[in-house]
């Protein structure tokens, strides 16, 4: 590849991309006229997200809630039982096993179980995204913490300090790019849990409306989902990028200022 | 062990008791070693490499059990974490910066893990304890570095603030392996004398290892040569030389002979000590401990 180009042209050719992509789909579906109910042009789907908005919001409001609360109780509890794991040879030979089975589950088979137990609604939605977002989580904490270097756990050994303050002095913090790592993963794979749920049994949520308006034929309303569920995506992405580059510049040497 | 207060006021601060170490299995890094070091005693230990010099630090420090024999620090068997009878300072051969923290608060790990410093860390870290370890960068040419990043420093940099890391926490023992040798012949020669007024203003327990013999017989009180693998000490010398000795003093025809004597048993435990190595670790001398 020629050198990169400069940070405004990088922006500002992804942005005229993606306006490109869009353009070409609004000229190729009246071109070729597509029906609204195979595939609503990008104009029609914005008129759709404005006139809308008013009962769409609750909805978009509904996922964000659903999605972040599973995602920090999945985070909760994978950092627990990865700071377990991770911290005995033992736990993390005798566990690893269990945790592959439990992950190749497809976490759509255990929403109808969350609904046995919980009903429809808000609940197995949480449960389905909280689920999803556990493993990622534990197996990279997990990871972090089994290789550390022994070199820099000595650095406290000598010192005579307790197991807690080696974990919480080396361990953890070498662990963090881990962790960020798969907090991404675990954020677009809690939203992925939370819209599956909702599509399958809850009465609330973006999925829920894509549910009824697929059922009325309302294709363009279908779409103007899908972009809103896009856009959460970009966002929540975003956002964990952005805390990761804050808690682990560390590990990106060369970007501040030059060695001495 | 009884270690009642009037018995351990008595007791070499360091006791190694026919101590053997064994690798995985079949590697004898230290072979039935009996050391006794006084409090406030500074003991350098030279030998060919691979002679299980490092082998006897790490016992010392806890981060490795005897397969057989004792080693007793301050009156107290190590080996289990967080049993450490007294203050111990560290700077390993690599100088284990953690990477995520500033050099500045790499040096004050240990008063934020050992007491009594640990209780008071949240309130002076800003204060007391950061003009004492931005001190101790000073003392060894570093000031002004606190604020880098371990990979922004050059390995003798380095080297360098992890001398300050061992020493910040004023310990009882302090072992040191190589501590200078990334350094360049004249940083060295500083530090030797930063190291010996350290050394006769707070005398603490030293167990140094080193390949450089002036470095020894400039530092050390007693010097202990052990022989190529399996270890054990062959030769335990005091060096009586007045202090502060000065580099100047390292030129007197004494001192010559001294490291030249060393170095004549250092040589015949490479070569004739062939013969008393097992034939089993043979193939593993390049193995170092």
């Amino acid at each position: 590849m020629n050198k990169p180009l400069p940070r405004w042209r990088r922006n500002l050719l992804s942005f005229s991309a993606m306006i490109g992509f869009f353009l070409l789909w609004e000229v190729l579906c009246r071109l070729l006229g597509v029906s609204e109910l195979v595939l609503p042009v990008p104009s029609q789907i914005a008129a759709v997200l404005i006139d809308k908005m008013p009962i769409l919001w609750p909805h978009t409001q509904q996922t964000l809630m659903t999605t972040l609360i599973g995602f920090f109780l999945g985070v909760f509890i994978g950092l627990l039982i990865g700071v377990i794991i991770g911290s005995s040879r033992v736990a993390y030979d005798i566990a690893y096993p269990l945790l592959v089975g439990f992950s190749s589950i497809p976490k759509v088979a255990v929403v109808p179980i969350f609904v046995v137990w919980f009903g429809s609604g808000t609940i197995p939605a949480i449960l389905t995204s909280m689920v999803i977002g556990i493993f990622p989580v534990v197996v990279n904490v997990a990871t972090g913490l089994a290789t550390t270097e022994p070199e820099l756990e000595d650095v406290l050994r000598v010192l005579g300090a307790k197991k807690r303050d080696i974990l919480w002095n080396v361990g953890l913090p070498r662990t963090l790019p881990y962790l960020f790592a798969s907090l991404k993963i675990a954020l677009t794979s809690a939203f992925i849990g939370t819209v599956l749920a909702e599509t399958v049994a809850s009465n609330k949520g973006i999925g829920n409306v894509m549910m009824i308006a697929s059922g009325n034929f309302d294709v363009p309303l279908v779409f103007a989902g899908l972009f809103i569920l896009a856009a959460l995506g970009v966002a929540l992405y975003s956002v964990s990028a952005l805390l990761e580059n804050r808690f682990t510049s560390w590990t990106q040497r060369g970007k501040g200022s030059e060695a001495a | 062990m009884s270690d009642t207060p009037s018995a351990s006021a008595q007791r070499p601060m360091i006791e190694l008791s026919d101590v053997t170490v064994r690798y995985g299995g079949n590697v004898v890094a230290l072979d039935n070693t009996t050391l006794r070091i006084d409090k406030g005693d500074f003991v350098a230990l030279v030998g060919p490499s691979g002679c299980g010099k490092s082998t006897i630090l790490k016992l010392v420090a806890g981060l490795l059990e005897p397969t057989a024999g004792a080693a007793i620090v301050g009156g107290r068997e190590v080996g289990a974490i967080g049993s450490h009878a007294k203050r111990l300072g560290l700077a390993f051969q690599n100088p284990t910066m953690l990477p995520w923290l500033s050099i500045l608060d790499n040096v004050m790990i240990p008063l934020k893990i050992v007491e009594p410093f640990r209780q008071d860390y949240r309130r002076k870290r800003k204060g007391e304890f950061r003009e004492r370890a931005e001190a101790l960068l000073e003392q060894v040419g570093l000031a002004g570095f606190g604020n880098k990043r371990p990979w922004q420093l050059s390995g003798g940099m380095l080297q360098r603030a992890s001398l300050c890391r061992a020493l910040v926490h004023e310990p009882d023992i302090l072992l040191l392996d190589e501590p200078f040798g990334a350094l360049d012949q004249f940083t060295r020669e500083e530090l030797w004398d930063t190291m010996q007024d350290l050394w006769i203003n707070r005398r603490p327990t030293v167990l140094l290892v080193t390949h450089d013999l002036r470095e020894s017989a400039y530092l050390a009180s007693r010097i202990c040569v052990m022989s190529s693998r399996p270890g054990r000490i062959i030769e335990d010398q005091r060096v009586t030389f007045a202090r502060p000795r000065t580099l100047e003093s390292s030129y007197q025809p004494d001192f010559t002979t001294l490291v030249q004597q060393l170095r004549m048993s250092i040589a015949e435990a490479r070569a004739p000590g062939s013969s008393q190595t097992p034939a089993a670790s043979r193939p593993l001398e390049e193995v170092s401990v």
